[in-house]
């Protein structure tokens, strides 16, 4: 048997998909196309998978999810099968991969007891059709290797949770088959993080980068109960075309005490600024562009700025993913019809008169 | 009384107490409220705009010749020589020494299909044959140039040389001096009609690949678009090569530290004169100014606009500059190949970033079509607005000199207080007086009238020009007027909802991008150049123009902005050398700008804006 419960995601491909999950796979890929990501590694679908069946639950929870057929609510079956997860134990094997992978990574980064992000990398999660990002668990600045198991294990659950169980039932996914990876990785201490798209999400235009930027953390503005700063460059000559920043009274940030992250306030001098400087969010382009030719599609970037690394390697990738709205449309086209000759066009052009535009873009003297 | 889009009608009373009858400085059919009903239904049924890019400051009436020939040559060419389908010329009219313009459309669309036949025959030879009649074009600038670098505006003896007797030429030196004054107007229109032979057609071509980039990548910068086709190694780009040259081959001869010393044109060459080496480098400075010393340091659009060749101390200035730099071990080059490179790069990208093949077909048509036409839209106002003007001006100082000489007044720079046509008149003053053995009465006439107009545009000065009189039109769909003077539906708009507002302050101005650079900081507005000393390390300068004497100022701050200049101006070219942001030809940046103000300098997009009071 050549079980493998851990990948590292120096060892992951977008082809692993099956057994790392999408998350993982392309923080493998990335890593390929030499794209920064914080390191870490997978406790791969293989772990998951001996858990269920060495703890015996595999059965017992298909057969509790089923009763959702007969009309049992939603959840109370995700409160069972949760609980059968979390009660099971882990083979001590797969648990002493997990404490041994987190040991030499907190070896690789210097620093005992490295803060982790622990996120669930679900099998169907990242596939283009199915928009399902964030749909389960991920565990911020988690310390230590006790904490670092718990939160695979509730990662695992996750996939239990009432609106995952909920969304499978409503697009026709079997419950059987689904299988989860788990993201292990080094918790970049964020500046400044968000979202990208490697084209203009409100048009299509396949020109632009549009990012989403806010202070700490990228919760908030993933799960949008943050409003963040909105940028748009031109992907081709990296100028910033539309810069609108927004007061960010609050942010997603470290509480030291806590050692958690948590919502707070952020301070007054700080709330009007924008949440990127112009080097950073030109490097955020080339960065986007890197990704996207790496993939050859438009995709769907979340990144941070590492307050502990100096510029530019404190731009960092967390995740990529396709874009699945324009990517499934037919690409913007300008002709509507076969080209005619230049000066067909400029006398249609004539009759058409201009688009408007402002003055400044104005071109010399008469 | 303003009318229902917030603009005042262009028959309201404008006049600024102390100026009234300021309509007879310029021509008459430049007023607007003429008695005629039909005339004056016509004037308020027009939107006409301030045309604050070419004019930001009230217009001299000499300085009006520009004006009335520009207004003659673009329109001719849309209307009777090429037929542009929906537009025909460009109206004209003056306010308190501030020129309004409106663009003027073919109304009745029944004639459009006919003109649309005409221009595809008309325009299409000119793009089809385009390389082969702009070298024609330059044999015809060139000899205009020629012609005027040639002409002599004759002095009045006492009495005519014999030969007028023995070679029996039958004409007089007041006779001579009247036809040189005709002669030198006459080139001057020319210049212009030349001006326009290919600009409008440059212009169709330039923003039909701009509308199809802009349908293509909605926002694209116009700058881009105008990199993807503008010429690289264009001749606006000479004069500031040949500073460079002078630059190298000092340092060649090892005779920079001599340049650098700081002394007059004058008393350097002296020097010079002394070696062999600097007789060698004089030499090449001699060569360098013609034609290349005729770069205005403005827009050469009006008469108090020195080129290098008037002030020899402004290219010197930046051949220390460079000297500098080179001692400094930093290269002077123009990176061609990396610019060529980058042109190229943005093309292709764009180009693949296209949705269809078809797309990408269109596409190549329009660049290539622009790539042809658009070098003339940048390398005619080297031909034109520089050196011709600057030839022009000096000519016109010429003119004046007689006057001065015949005691019409004392001051040379007084003549552009008269309009061209008032000159003409004052010519025959003189050359009658001159013949007759009598005084003219020049002095009487125009001492009062010039001593009235100049206190009359002081007072102009201090005016603000509503953007716009007139009944604006629903859309603006002209494209010369979008792309010369961005005027558009959201302008109108803007200017309309400013106006109600009550003048609100301006938050923005727009300008030419001089420098590249994004910077934002503190303002320092310098009227003059003895309020440089003010300046403090990492302020912006805001300033109406600049000269070689405000040197000091550009090695505190972080970037500049004027009220006035072109890409060429002293500002622009200090600041390119520099690596500081410039915007430069604002219009009234001193005026809406304030000491202490945080703003924000686009050097990429010419927009200079608040960022906090």
């Amino acid at each position: 048997m050549s079980r493998k419960d851990i990948a590292w995601f120096e060892e992951c491909r977008k082809d692993d998909t099956p057994l790392v999950g999408g998350k993982c796979a392309s923080l493998g890929e990335l890593l390929a196309a030499e794209i920064r990501v914080p390191p870490g590694f997978a406790v791969t679908t293989e772990a998951y998978y001996h858990f269920l069946t060495r703890a015996g639950i595999k059965e017992p929870i298909c057969k509790v999810l089923r009763r959702i057929r007969d009309g049992v609510p939603v959840h109370e079956v995700g409160e069972e099968t949760r609980r059968m997860v979390l009660e099971a134990p882990i083979p001590a094997e797969v648990e002493a991969g997990i404490r041994a992978s987190y040991r030499a990574l907190c070896d690789r980064c210097g620093v005992e007891d490295l803060p982790v992000a622990v996120r669930s990398s679900a099998t169907l999660e990242d596939m283009a059709d199915a928009s399902f990002a964030g749909q389960q668990d991920t565990y911020l600045w988690v310390r230590g290797e006790d904490e670092v198991v718990d939160k695979v294990k509730r990662c695992w659950a996750s996939l239990f949770s009432d609106r995952v169980i909920a969304y499978r039932e409503e697009k026709g996914f079997t419950h059987e088959n689904v299988r989860i990876s788990v993201g292990v990785q080094k918790m970049v201490r964020a500046r400044t993080s968000g979202v990208l798209f490697t084209l203009n999400p409100v048009n299509g235009d396949r020109s632009k980068v549009a990012i989403n930027a806010a202070w700490g953390f990228g919760e908030g503005v993933v799960s949008g109960d943050i409003t963040p700063d909105d940028f748009l460059v031109d992907k081709v000559t990296f100028d910033i075309l539309r810069r609108t920043v927004v007061p960010k009274p609050e942010a997603y940030l470290l509480d030291p005490a806590a050692g958690r992250v948590c919502r707070m306030g952020v301070p007054e001098a700080d709330r009007a600024k924008p949440s990127l400087s112009d080097d950073e969010i030109q490097e955020l382009t080339r960065l986007a562009r890197r990704i996207e030719k790496h993939y050859g599609r438009p995709m769907d970037v979340e990144w941070a700025v590492d307050a502990d690394l100096p510029f530019p390697e404190s731009i960092v990738t967390l995740q990529a993913r396709p874009e699945t709205v324009w990517s499934q449309k037919p690409a913007r086209t300008v002709a509507k019809e076969k080209p005619k000759s230049a000066l067909d066009a400029i006398v249609g052009k004539l009759l058409a008169g201009v688009p408007v535009q402002n003055k400044a873009q104005t071109v010399g003297g008469v | 009384m303003a009318n229902g889009g917030g603009f005042p009608s262009p028959h309201d009373v404008f006049t600024i107490p102390g100026t009234e009858g300021w309509e007879r400085m310029y021509p008459y059919h430049y007023r607007f409220g003429a008695d005629d009903p039909e005339r004056k239904e016509y004037e308020a049924s027009m939107f006409w705009f301030y045309d604050g890019l070419h004019y930001p400051e009230p217009i001299y009436p000499f300085d009006m010749i520009w004006d009335e020939a520009w207004f003659l040559a673009l329109s001719q060419y849309n209307t009777r020589i090429f037929i542009v389908p929906p537009a025909l010329g460009v109206d004209h009219r003056i306010i308190n020494g501030r020129i309004y313009i409106t663009p003027v459309p073919v109304k009745d669309p029944s004639e459009i299909p006919a003109r649309v036949e005409h221009f595809m025959k008309r325009a299409g030879y000119y793009y089809e044959n385009w390389d082969e009649l702009y070298a024609k074009w330059e044999t015809k600038m060139k000899g205009v140039i020629e012609e005027l670098d040639k002409l002599t505006i004759p002095e009045l003896p006492d009495m005519e040389e014999d030969s007028v007797v023995f070679d029996a030429v039958g004409r007089s030196s007041g006779y001579e001096l009247l036809t040189a004054y005709d002669r030198l107007i006459q080139l001057g229109i020319l210049a212009w009609q030349y001006h326009f032979e290919f600009l409008n057609l440059g212009y169709a071509a330039y923003v039909t690949l701009l509308d199809f980039c802009q349908k293509a990548f909605p926002g694209i910068p116009l700058q881009r678009v105008t990199q993807m086709v503008s010429g690289i190694d264009v001749i606006l780009y000479q004069p500031d090569e040949e500073l460079k040259g002078l630059a190298r081959l000092a340092c060649e001869l090892g005779i920079e530290d001599e340049i650098l010393v700081e002394r007059s044109v004058e008393e350097l060459f002296e020097e010079l004169k002394k070696t062999n080496d600097g007789r060698l480098w004089e030499q090449r400075f001699e060569k360098a100014k013609y034609p290349w010393f005729y770069i205005s340091t403005g827009t050469g659009w009006f008469h108090h606009d020195p080129a290098w060749i008037d002030e020899l101390e402004i290219p010197l200035s930046s051949i220390r500059m460079y000297i500098q730099k080179l001692k400094k071990g930093e290269s002077l080059e123009r990176p061609l190949g990396e610019l060529k490179r980058e042109r190229d790069r943005i093309i292709s990208e764009y180009r693949e970033l296209l949705g269809s093949d078809d797309d990408r077909e269109m596409f190549d048509n329009l660049v290539g079509t622009a790539q042809r036409v658009f070098p003339y839209v940048e390398s005619h106002l080297f031909y034109v607005e520089h050196w011709f003007h600057s030839i022009f001006w000096n000519k016109m100082r010429e003119v004046s000199r007689r006057f001065v000489t015949a005691g019409f007044w004392d001051d040379v720079e007084d003549i552009w207080l008269l309009n061209r046509h008032e000159i003409k008149q004052a010519m025959w003053d003189m050359v009658t007086a001159w013949a007759t053995g009598t005084q003219p009465m020049g002095r009487l006439h125009w001492g009062p009238e010039i001593a009235w107009r100049k206190q009359v545009m002081e007072k102009f000065k201090e005016w603000t020009p509503p953007p716009a009189v007139g009944t604006p039109p629903e859309t603006i769909t002209e494209p010369f007027t979008i792309v010369l003077w961005g005027i558009t539906s959201e302008t109108m708009a803007a200017w309309s909802k400013g106006k109600e507002a009550g003048e609100g302050p301006v938050r923005e101005l727009t300008g030419f991008a001089g420098s590249p650079g994004v910077v934002e900081g503190p303002a320092r507005v310098c009227r003059t150049v003895s309020e440089i000393s003010t300046l403090q390390d990492g302020e912006i300068l805001v300033c109406p123009t600049t000269s070689p004497s405000w040197a000091p100022a550009f090695t505190k701050i972080k970037a500049a902005v004027t009220d006035v200049g072109g890409i060429m101006c002293h500002a622009a070219i200090v600041c390119r050398e520099y690596g500081l942001p410039a915007v430069v030809g604002t219009g009234n940046a001193t005026q809406a700008f304030k000491t202490g103000q945080k703003i924000r300098v686009d050097g990429n997009t010419g927009v200079v804006s608040i960022v906090e009071e």
